[in-house]
């Protein structure tokens, strides 16, 4: 069978913010033998919740631009992150079914000799892996499972949702991101709250940190009184930012204090397929640059 | 749960007052259909979706409210509540709906239209100009963070627009023909 290639689209957060997570994609998806290829010249999404908010139609033209980059070459596109996803997703499902959203798309992209065109879909990583890659191989290639990590999960929103247009999951009791965890070999820990937001999404970050941070701590607590974790996982760079900088930006605001390792899904399977947590710099996460601390070591099973 | 401070949640005395409807706007309603909430006019107030709803949880943002309010063409109350801004589009809302009013994207276009009328906050407006000086909302700005990317092992700059000064080109060129360019333009105090 033919290699799977993906166009790999990086975002903002992902390349800027969190490398850790672009070098655990590269690691987990080269073990798996999907390749991963370089979108030359790719830009913001943009930001779903903030320029799809400002003008719908600049959203979908930047978006669309993203797109024919991939569409030139003719492979599919894979992304770590659930608003980057929601952007060039829900573009390319919009533009296929909106024939005035298209035609004025193509109207500005014509500007710069672009043209959309419809012809590749959009994933997510999770989709890859679920999906493409599969769960029997992803086990396969698990040499050192996190046995006895005690696991919980933040799902996010836009890789599910909305549930009726993105048919992938039930976005009430959905099981596709903890099947994926749970290859990890780590225990899924159930809470309350597990589905709520982060807080981070629809420009709400950027409007007023305090209610953003807000929502986090409604997930925390929640998971606190469920008997607590040692790890988040999230297939989302802006919410693992808000979930792990987000421990640091609560305790200056609120002076509380949470210790989460937070880790995006890419870098659990990392961990789990043997890698050393140096290969893709899990300490890097901004709450140990700030705190000057470290992962918590034990907790995770890696050092004693 | 917090009550943040910039969250007025005492309704004013003009609130209160009878609705004049002879001075709504007929035709925002239309306006929201247009702009990516077609669905508007199928809701019958059951307030499953402010029930569901995390933002709704801790601030006066009401989003059944806010539909209602569109309804009765209260434009101007709509469109520059400054709670407008506390949907996390988590979409919530949109699974539950019992009439698939879809209120995330008849929230995103009453937003579009707040900002085409001039109502944007300034933090909102610096992260749509980072797009169009650098090509990301989150750029790479500082060396700090090219430190990080090596510290992991992998290339100072990354293939995106970082890279391809061409990018922030184009997406100049973009945001001048749809005219976001003067949407987003810092306003006269
Ligand atoms: S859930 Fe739907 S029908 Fe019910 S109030 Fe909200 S928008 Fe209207
Ligand atoms: S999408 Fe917005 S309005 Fe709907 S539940 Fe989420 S935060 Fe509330």
């Amino acid at each position: 069978m033919a290699k799977h290639k993906f166009y790999h689209f990086l975002g903002c957060i992902i390349p800027h913010r969190y490398p850790s997570i672009e070098k655990a994609a590269r690691i987990v998806f080269e073990d798996l033998g999907l390749e991963l290829l370089d979108m030359e010249g790719a830009s913001c999404c943009p930001a779903p919740g903030v320029f799809g908010s400002f003008d719908r139609v600049t959203w979908a033209t930047i978006a669309a631009r993203n797109l024919t980059i991939a569409e030139a070459g003719g492979h599919p596109i894979t992304t770590g992150c659930n608003g980057c996803f929601a952007s060039l997703w829900d573009a390319n499902h919009e533009l296929k079914h909106d024939e005035e959203l298209m035609k004025t798309v193509n109207d500005n992209l014509a500007e710069i000799n672009r043209e959309f065109k419809g012809s590749i879909e959009v994933t997510h990583y999770v989709d890859a892996l679920y999906s493409i890659a599969g769960l029997e191989k992803i086990r396969k290639h698990v040499t050192r499972p996190l046995t006895g990590v005690r696991m919980a999960l933040h799902p996010g929103c836009h890789w599910m949702r909305p549930a009726a247009l993105k048919q992938k999951d039930n976005s009430e009791r959905p099981h596709i991101f903890r099947e994926l965890c749970e290859t990890s070999g780590a225990t899924y820990v159930p809470y309350k709250d597990e589905l709520i937001c982060c807080g981070a999404g629809g420009a709400v970050r950027t409007a007023d940190v305090k209610v953003a941070l807000d929502f986090t701590k409604q997930k925390f607590n929640s998971l606190l009184e469920a008997g607590g974790a040692d790890i988040i996982v999230t297939p989302c760079p802006f919410c693992e930012l808000q979930l792990d900088l987000g421990q640091v930006e609560i305790k200056k605001h609120f002076d509380l204090d949470y210790q989460f390792d937070i880790l995006h899904v890419v870098e659990l399977l990392a961990l789990a397929f043997g890698h050393e947590p140096e290969e893709f710099g899990l300490s890097t996460h901004l709450q140990y640059m700030q705190r000057k601390s470290e992962p918590n070591w034990e907790r995770l099973g890696l050092k004693t | 749960m917090c009550n943040p401070q910039s969250v007025d949640i005492v309704a004013s005395a003009e609130d209160r007052s009878t609705i004049d409807i002879d001075s709504t706007d007929r035709e925002f309603v239309e306006m929201i259909k247009r702009v990516g909430g077609p669905n508007i006019q199928s809701c019958y107030q059951c307030g499953t979706c402010s029930g569901s709803c995390p933002a709704g949880a801790r601030t006066n943002y009401l989003v059944r409210l806010i539909i209602r309010k569109a309804l009765l063409g209260l434009k101007e109350e709509c469109i520059s509540a400054p709670e407008l801004w506390y949907c996390t589009t988590c979409y919530t809302c949109t699974d539950r709906c019992p009439q698939d009013v879809k209120p995330t994207d008849v929230i995103k276009a009453i937003r579009n239209i707040a900002v085409a009328e001039g109502h944007m906050l300034k933090p909102h407006q610096s992260v749509a100009l980072k797009v169009l000086e650098a090509g990301h909302a989150v750029p790479l700005d500082k060396e700090s963070w090219q430190k990080l990317r090596e510290k992991v092992g992998l290339e100072p700059v990354p293939p995106n627009a970082s890279r391809y000064h061409e990018t922030i080109e184009e997406i100049r060129k973009l945001a001048k023909k749809s005219g976001f360019d003067k949407l987003i333009a810092p306003k006269e105090e």
